[in-house]
């Protein structure tokens, strides 16, 4: 049951979104719909062919933010879940349906996630993580700017994207294709979880000094799980589909065609009473040297 | 300030770290393979679980889709780039922390089953490996973490315990005995465990040339055993004869039906230590005779210093550091700290600092600011694990110690009390082993905690006393060579059963190293209490200049001078402290640690000896 390398089309994309392609890392390279390395934005901004999203606190943005960058904090997508708000908030930031779209964070990539999988939903095609956070970016010697951007209005279709999407209902649904993806720690998964889950961390998923591992290390950590590409995957985590959302890109950057977003995640699945697996055997918390 | 140019401590100071390759990249992938053969019932239970063993996975308490990956750290020797390592497997497939064990290995806790090659294909990294660190094999080879610094040392047993852990690891001879098989090594006479192992080696020169006293048959368990001396004197040619014919030796006469009485200790005693001993005398002749001169060649001092270096490896050299200008902000603190974690090496002018850990648990995050530190402040560029669930870094200069101490503190790793009572040892107990009944590891933290608190690492009376808890008889926690022991168990107090511990005094380590004597039950939550008591009662009672240690045995003795003289008395003398309230008045005393249910022993299948 081998993962198929999926990514082909992908990397021809690449060629063309990163010219010289003078990769730090040859083996991880952008892909429109998942993860942007730090080359290929380089070459976007340089070009201006790209909205960067910086989804940090406002406070944060002002002090210091990527090149050309705006402001859009999560907290903005979150406060009213509705399509029509976030299109709405694309279209302020002047993104239309061709433009590729980048987010960023300093959380692990958590956050920006979350975004770029909002983007995808609501119907953005091209709309993808940076590989590092804005630390790691500064880190490594990337400019910076302080000043505030905006940009023109553009016209921007919602067309949902149900494919990327869970819902309860969709995560109750018995399949036996389905797999569901525990995306928290290890100890609160082993603490409470949705029944048949399985565990897959995010701090599993990521690489020193990257938000996400390489794909092939991903592929391979699934076929030790026995999860195929045919598998149709549905990531969770604790609250709003952050973590999850990390997870989802670390599967789609594995090649993972089917994968979906448990948005409202185990926190809805426990405020409503839902069962869960629990372990109450072992004081495992008691390891914990934190 | 100037810089310290003392030739003779130059010389002291090892080269460069290389990449040791205890891994092998191809079991990696062989292990990955037998799970998926495992989990798709194409390989058996009990072949899966001899061969994990063998591979340093065990099965996680009442949870067999999880595993204990034990690391092995052989002769303690870690290195900075192994730390960052551990760090970040340690995230990733286990819980954010890692957990330094009693016998020198570095354990990650409930790690999915599925990613444990994952785990093996990151140590493999930076040389390190999980092989052999469970099952019937000889397990991580132990050297005091005073080798090569030690004032009373008569010369560096590092590089013999490695010699000899690289010679026997993967090695046909030992792949399927018929139990587990420890050999410690000391580095003197007082450090060391050298007479609760199957063997125990203490280096010694006699006439000018190296060698070793060799300890025997001994070996901690639900019985334990003190080892027999073999000779007054192995020289060095024969280290490797004598180790050899002793494995041969159980491997061919151990018992291999009961596993309860299995280790080799079983094998002496029912032999009778004459016997055996010349048995291994005459094995030995056999053995120099008929071994050929390729397996021995495979006995190498220097084996590691051919190998390539680490990746990523960094170090400073011999550079030193200029005296650290920032005031730590609680000199107090500080100054507690080094009383009671620093020792002064035998070369002038360095120390070792002794790093805290609660029950040996470290965070990703402070294994990282260790490694950090222990590049730039460590002349050797390494730290050693302890067996007391410390870590040891040595070569500091004296002058760095309060920077030291400020990285520590800045991770939570500045407690002080790391020689001291404070630091108690608990083995997993309930947070992860399959036969555990109490939760030694919870209590040991809780201990630690409380003694601190107290101030109790600031008394210099209680300094050589230890206190050591294991969640069963099995003593994994050491507890027959604390000062103070615990085994867990479970009584019926009143109607219903609550997490006791078994209480011993005496035990010690080293070359004179006694087995503790068991004293009395105490429920687990009244063992601090209990500990609290017998200081009191020591402080009221002790002679002149009498340590807790000494005071203990001279009771154990009968010839205590106070109005306590003998164990009979100190038992009346805690009577009232054990007592618990009738279960209705106070449940939380019939609960164990980390527990808010009613307590009940639930163990399952161990697989000590798998
Ligand atoms: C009947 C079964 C077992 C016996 C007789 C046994 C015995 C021992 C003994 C005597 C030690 C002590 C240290 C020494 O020799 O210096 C030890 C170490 C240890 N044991 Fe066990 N054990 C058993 C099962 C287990 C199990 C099921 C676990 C948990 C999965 C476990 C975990 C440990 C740990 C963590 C250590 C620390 C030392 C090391 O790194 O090897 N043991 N064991
Ligand atoms: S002493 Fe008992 S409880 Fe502790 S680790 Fe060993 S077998 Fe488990």
């Amino acid at each position: 049951m081998k993962l198929k390398r999926s990514l082909s089309m992908d990397s021809q994309k690449k060629e063309t979104l990163s010219g010289r392609g003078s990769g730090l890392e040859s083996e991880y390279h952008s892909t429109p719909d998942t993860v942007c390395d730090v080359n290929t934005l380089s070459v976007l901004i340089r070009k201006k062919n790209v909205r960067v999203v910086d989804v940090r606190k406002e406070e944060e943005y002002a002090k210091e933010h990527i090149p050309g960058a705006v402001s859009l904090p999560l907290a903005r997508i979150l406060e009213k879940e509705s399509p029509t708000h976030c299109i709405e908030l694309l279209q302020d930031i002047g993104v239309n349906e061709d433009l590729p779209v980048v987010t960023y964070d300093d959380t692990f990539g958590a956050l920006a996630a979350r975004v770029a999988w909002t983007f995808q939903y609501i119907g953005h095609q091209h709309s993808s993580i940076l590989e590092v956070t804005f630390s790691q970016w500064k880190n490594m010697g990337f400019r910076t700017e302080k000043k505030s951007n905006s940009y023109k209005w553009q016209p921007h279709p919602l067309k949902i994207n149900q494919s990327i999407y869970a819902d309860l209902a969709y995560v109750e649904k018995v399949s036996s294709n389905k797999v569901l993806v525990d995306s928290r720690e290890r100890l609160n998964f082993l603490s409470e979880h949705i029944p048949e889950a399985v565990n897959l961390p995010y701090t599993m998923l990521r690489a020193d000094g990257r938000v996400l591992s390489k794909g092939d290390d991903i592929r391979r950590f699934l076929q030790n799980r026995g999860i195929h590409e045919n598998s149709e995957l549905v990531t969770y985590c604790g609250s709003v589909g952050t973590l999850s959302g990390l997870v989802y890109y670390g599967l789609k950057l594995a090649g993972l065609k089917n994968v979906r977003l448990y948005a409202r995640s185990f926190k809805e699945w426990k405020a409503l009473g839902k069962p869960k697996t629990e372990f109450k055997d072992a004081n495992y918390w008691d390891l914990s040297a934190e | 300030m100037k810089t310290r140019k003392d030739a003779n401590i130059q010389k002291h100071i090892p080269k460069p770290r290389r990449n040791p390759r205890w891994g092998k990249e191809e079991e990696t992938n062989i292990f990955a393979e037998r799970v998926k053969l495992f989990r798709t019932g194409k390989l058996s239970e009990d072949d899966f679980r001899r061969f994990r063993l063998q591979h340093g996975a065990y099965g996680s308490r009442l949870q067999m889709d999880y595993s204990m990956v034990r690391i092995k750290v052989p002769g303690g020797e870690i290195l900075p780039v192994q730390l960052e390592k551990l760090a970040s497997l340690s995230e990733a497939f286990s819980i954010g922390s890692a957990h330094v064990s009693t016998r020198q290995n570095i354990q990650l806790h409930w790690v999915q089953l599925e990613d444990v090659s994952e785990v093996m294909r990151g140590l493999v990294e930076v040389g390190l490996t999980s092989r052999e660190a469970c099952g019937n094999t000889i397990r991580n080879v132990m050297c005091s973490p005073l080798a090569g610094v030690c004032p009373d040392e008569q010369f560096d047993s590092t590089p013999y315990s490695k010699a000899i852990a690289r010679f026997f690891l993967r090695n046909p001879m030992c792949q399927n005995l018929p139990r587990k098989f420890k050999i410690n090594f000391a580095c003197c006479e007082k450090h060391g465990l050298v007479r609760i192992a199957d063997i125990g080696l203490v280096p010694m020169t006699k006439d000018g040339s190296q060698g070793f006293r060799i300890y025997l048959g001994g070996g901690l368990g639900a019985a334990s055993f003190i080892g027999y001396l073999l000779e007054e004197f192995t020289s060095e040619e024969k280290l490797l004869p004598t180790c050899m014919a002793v494995v041969r030796l159980f491997d061919r006469n151990g018992n291999r039906e009961n596993m309860a009485r299995n280790r080799m200790r079983y094998l002496v005693n029912e032999m009778g230590w004459e016997k055996f001993q010349k048995m291994v005398l005459k094995e030995r002749s056999i053995v120099m005779m008929t071994t050929a001169q390729s397996t021995e060649s495979m006995f190498n001092l220097s084996a590691e210093e051919e190998d390539q270096y680490l990746p990523k490896e960094n170090r400073y050299g011999t550079k030193l550091r200029m005296f650290s200008e920032r005031n730590s902000s609680n000199t107090n603190a500080y100054d507690r700290w080094v009383h009671s974690n620093v020792i002064a090496q035998k070369q002038a002018g360095y120390y070792t600092v002794f790093v805290t850990l609660g029950a040996g648990d470290v965070t990703a995050n402070q294994l990282r600011v260790l490694a950090g530190t222990i590049r730039e402040l460590s002349m050797e560029g390494a730290a050693r694990n302890t067996p007391q669930q410390n870590f040891a870094i040595r070569f500091v200069n004296g002058n760095d110690l309060p920077e030291f101490f400020n990285r520590l503190a800045s991770v939570g790793l500045s407690n002080p009390g790391a020689l001291t009572i404070t630091s108690a040892v608990g083995c997993s107990g309930t947070t992860s082993c399959n036969l555990a009944i109490t939760n030694s590891h919870r209590l040991a933290k809780e201990i630690q905690y409380k003694f601190l608190e107290l101030g109790l690492d600031t008394d210099d009376m209680l300094f050589d006393s230890t206190i050591k808890i294991s969640g069963c008889p099995n003593s994994c926690g050491q507890h027959e060579i604390a000062t103070i022991g615990f085994f867990g168990g479970a009584s019926r107090i009143g109607s219903v059963m609550a997490p006791t511990y078994t209480m011993l005094f005496g035990g010690s380590s080293g070359e004179r190293g006694e087995l503790g004597r068991v004293v009395m039950r105490v429920p687990a939550k009244r063992v601090i209490d209990t500990v609290l008591n017998i200081i009191e009662i020591y402080r009221k009672e002790r002679g002149e200049g009498e340590t807790l240690r000494q005071w203990i045995d001279q009771v154990l003795r009968g010839e205590a001078i106070g109005s306590i003289r003998d164990v009979e008395d100190i038992k009346r003398a805690l009577a009232a402290v054990v007592q618990l309230p009738p279960v209705d008045q106070q449940p939380e005393s019939y609960q164990d640690y980390g527990s808010d249910v009613r307590f009940t022993a639930k163990t399952a299948k161990g697989e000590c000896a798998a």
